[in-house]
């Protein structure tokens, strides 16, 4: 039987966004926290550190982010940890945002001026104190763009993980849609909802763009 | 006891030897000019000083800090060293104010109604008391600099090392920066200088050290190098610097 797309099947696709979102939101927070790491580690002065980095970034680069799911899914349950798809779909996420957030952001650190490590060396600093006063504040600026332009690209990548069974917005689509048959008005609901979700974190990003490279000028 | 002692000093990058067996002392309040060719190994011999390179051999001793080519002690070494390179290197998020107050806030401690004292007198010294609030960007390279000097001064560091620090001046900016170096040298200031700026050597260093080949190939009294030198490779070195 055919149903209609009506204000139903309208609320249960952007209902299905929440978790795009916490999705988005728990990648981003894991993936941030290990690709900082990654990122210190990489820029770090023990080469066995760096090369570990970017191995790390290689490995995850190099494997499709499907696999990555597929490993985090069967590997967890295979490891006899019984857990929610929407759990593994983060942690396979989360790894891959550290690696390009860690790359992102390992290539933001090397753009600051050698001379503000020499500078700052100078004044005795440690090296921890020349990262957290000199170094990555001047690193944050440059890497705003990349960042927010990563992070979009990871709010449409995590339709991936509807295969796992997640109905997220692009899996909500697909199952009204099944359903109706009405492509346009299905897709074009979904569209719009990836779309909503995107442009306030590139406005934002504009914005913090801004303020922040008005700051040293103003 | 000198405040820098440097001894049987050599450098190598790689296989090229830079540093050849460098001897040089630097009494309280002496004022010192290097001199000679760019590739002479000047640059060099400052940053070892404070050990922003390290040595191969030979011994570094600055106020009663010693450094070796293990590299230990290095921090507490530099707290008593402040360097100004050619470019001004100021930290580009702080103001001027923050610039200052940064490396005595966070490596010596002090509080900020001190640290704040401390860069106010720093500003003032280099005659830019009013430029507390100010953006570096916002500067002329002369101011720049001079700021780049009052933050080093905020460290209250026993001696200043200065490499080539007008050389990326117009020369009206020039004068301001040397004048500042002048009253520092008037002050008290222990401090070692790399310079092409001749005139300014012969008036302000008490010695003047002209480096050759990777070696100390002359020194003496700033009047008496620049009057009468010694060597064949310093009289063409002054013929061709000065003119
Ligand atoms: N980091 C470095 N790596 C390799 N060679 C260097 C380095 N720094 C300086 N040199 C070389 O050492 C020599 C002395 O350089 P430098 O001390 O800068 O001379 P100066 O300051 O008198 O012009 C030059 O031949 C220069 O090319
Ligand atoms: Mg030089």
């Amino acid at each position: 039987m055919i149903r209609t797309f009506s204000e139903s099947e309208f609320l249960f696709i952007v209902a299905s966004a929440r978790w795009t979102l916490l999705l988005t939101l728990l990648s981003l927070l894991l993936g941030g926290l290990l690709g900082f790491i990654v990122a210190l580690a990489r820029t770090s002065q023990l080469a066995p550190l760096r090369m570990l980095a970017a191995g790390w970034i290689g490995m995850i680069q190099g494997i499709p982010v499907l696999m990555l799911l597929f490993l985090s899914y069967y590997g967890l349950s295979m490891g006899g940890i019984d857990m929610p798809p929407i759990v593994a779909a983060s942690v396979s996420m989360a790894l891959y945002a550290s690696a390009y957030l860690g790359e992102i952001w390992r290539g933001s650190i090397q753009s600051v001026a050698w001379q503000q490590w020499e500078a700052s060396a100078a004044l005795a600093m440690s090296r921890a104190q020349q990262y957290r006063y000199v170094v990555l504040p001047q690193a944050v600026r440059i890497a705003v763009a990349p960042t927010v332009g990563f992070i979009v690209q990871l709010v449409k990548n995590t339709s991936i993980v509807s295969i796992i069974g997640v109905v997220e917005l692009a899996r909500a689509g697909n199952l009204v849609n099944n359903a109706t048959f009405a492509p346009f008005k299905v897709f074009g609901t979904v569209a719009a909802t990836y779309f909503i979700i995107c442009w306030p974190i590139s406005l934002l990003a504009r914005r913090l763009e801004g303020r922040l490279n008005a700051r040293r000028s103003g | 006891m000198p405040v820098v002692q440097v001894e049987g000093v050599r450098k190598s990058f790689g296989a090229v030897e830079v540093l050849k067996g460098i001897d040089l002392t630097v009494e309280r309040g002496e004022v010192i000019a290097i001199i000679g060719r760019s590739g002479s190994g000047k640059s060099t011999l400052l940053r070892c000083i404070n050990g922003l390179e390290g040595i191969q051999a030979g011994r570094i001793e600055v106020s009663g800090h010693k450094l070796d080519a293990s590299g230990r002690g290095l921090r507490e070494l530099r707290k008593d060293v402040g360097i100004v390179f050619q470019s001004y290197n100021l930290f580009p998020h702080l103001r001027v104010g923050e610039n200052i107050m940064l490396a005595p806030r966070v490596v010596l401690g002090v509080g900020r109604a001190e640290a704040r004292q401390r860069a106010e007198e720093a500003l003032a010294e280099v005659g830019l008391g009013e430029r507390f609030d100010a953006w570096p960007d916002n500067l002329s390279g002369g101011q720049q600099q001079r700021v780049a000097i009052a933050r080093s001064l905020a460290m209250k560091p026993k001696v200043m090392l200065f490499d080539e620090v007008t050389s990326a001046l117009d020369p009206e900016l020039t004068g301001e920066v040397l004048a500042t170096m002048e009253r520092l040298a008037e002050h008290g200031m222990t401090m070692l200088l790399v310079t092409h700026e001749m005139g300014f050597a012969r008036r302000v260093a008490t010695q003047t050290i002209f480096m050759h080949q990777g070696k100390v190939w002359e020194v003496g009294p700033s009047e008496q190098l620049f009057g009468a030198p010694q060597t064949p490779e310093l009289r063409q070195f002054l013929g061709t610097g000065l003119k």
